[in-house]
């Protein structure tokens, strides 16, 4: 699973019938120390998460199945806000 | 499998069920000969493993969903072992 921060959100209205309602938010990755890490990629929210919060992500097929609709073309899942990390 | 070093414990609340109850580390992967190597994740621990703790990582979808007996789990990095040693021998070094 990866670690990221929400970053924006991303609208598109002609979207698969599959991912109908399924909101798209921007995630930033982010290393241990929460630190930007690479390019911002585009997942599925499955938690309710907002721009500014540290989340997790499921990648491939895993993200699949926390959408409403399981049978999905989606490979990257939100599956957790994070409250904080602690060493 | 992979080598990796957990770094932080990772704690969240709102979180998709299967989560719940779970142990969720930050992972920082490992070389053989313990320095860091590509992108840190997110594991979740199935064996009592600490911060600091060098660990075998299971990342395979279907085995994780076998290992914790749901069908739908959206999770593929699991901790595995807890690594005590690792002996490597490589010719002419």
């Amino acid at each position: 699973m990866i670690p990221g921060r929400v970053v924006g959100r991303l609208v598109a209205s002609q979207a698969l019938a599959a991912l109908e309602g399924v909101k798209f938010l921007l995630v930033q990755p982010v290393d241990d120390a929460l630190a930007d890490a690479g390019a911002p990629v585009v997942a599925c929210d499955a938690i309710g998460a907002n721009v500014g919060e540290a989340v997790f992500m499921a990648q491939g097929r895993e993200a699949t199945f926390p959408l409403p609709n399981t049978f999905n073309p989606a490979d990257l899942t939100i599956v957790a806000i994070v409250d904080h990390v602690t060493r | 499998m992979k080598l990796a070093r957990v770094v932080s414990h990772v704690v969240s609340t709102q979180k998709h069920p299967f989560y719940r109850g779970q142990k969720t580390f930050m992972v920082k992967p490992l070389r053989l000969d313990g320095t860091p190597e590509g992108p840190t994740f997110v594991a979740v621990d199935r064996v009592q493993s600490g911060v600091g703790d060098w660990v075998l990582i299971m990342q395979e979808g279907s085995s994780a969903r076998a290992m914790f007996g749901e069908a739908e789990a959206p999770v593929r990095s699991v901790i595995v072992g807890i690594v005590d040693n690792v002996d490597l021998h490589v010719e002419g070094k």
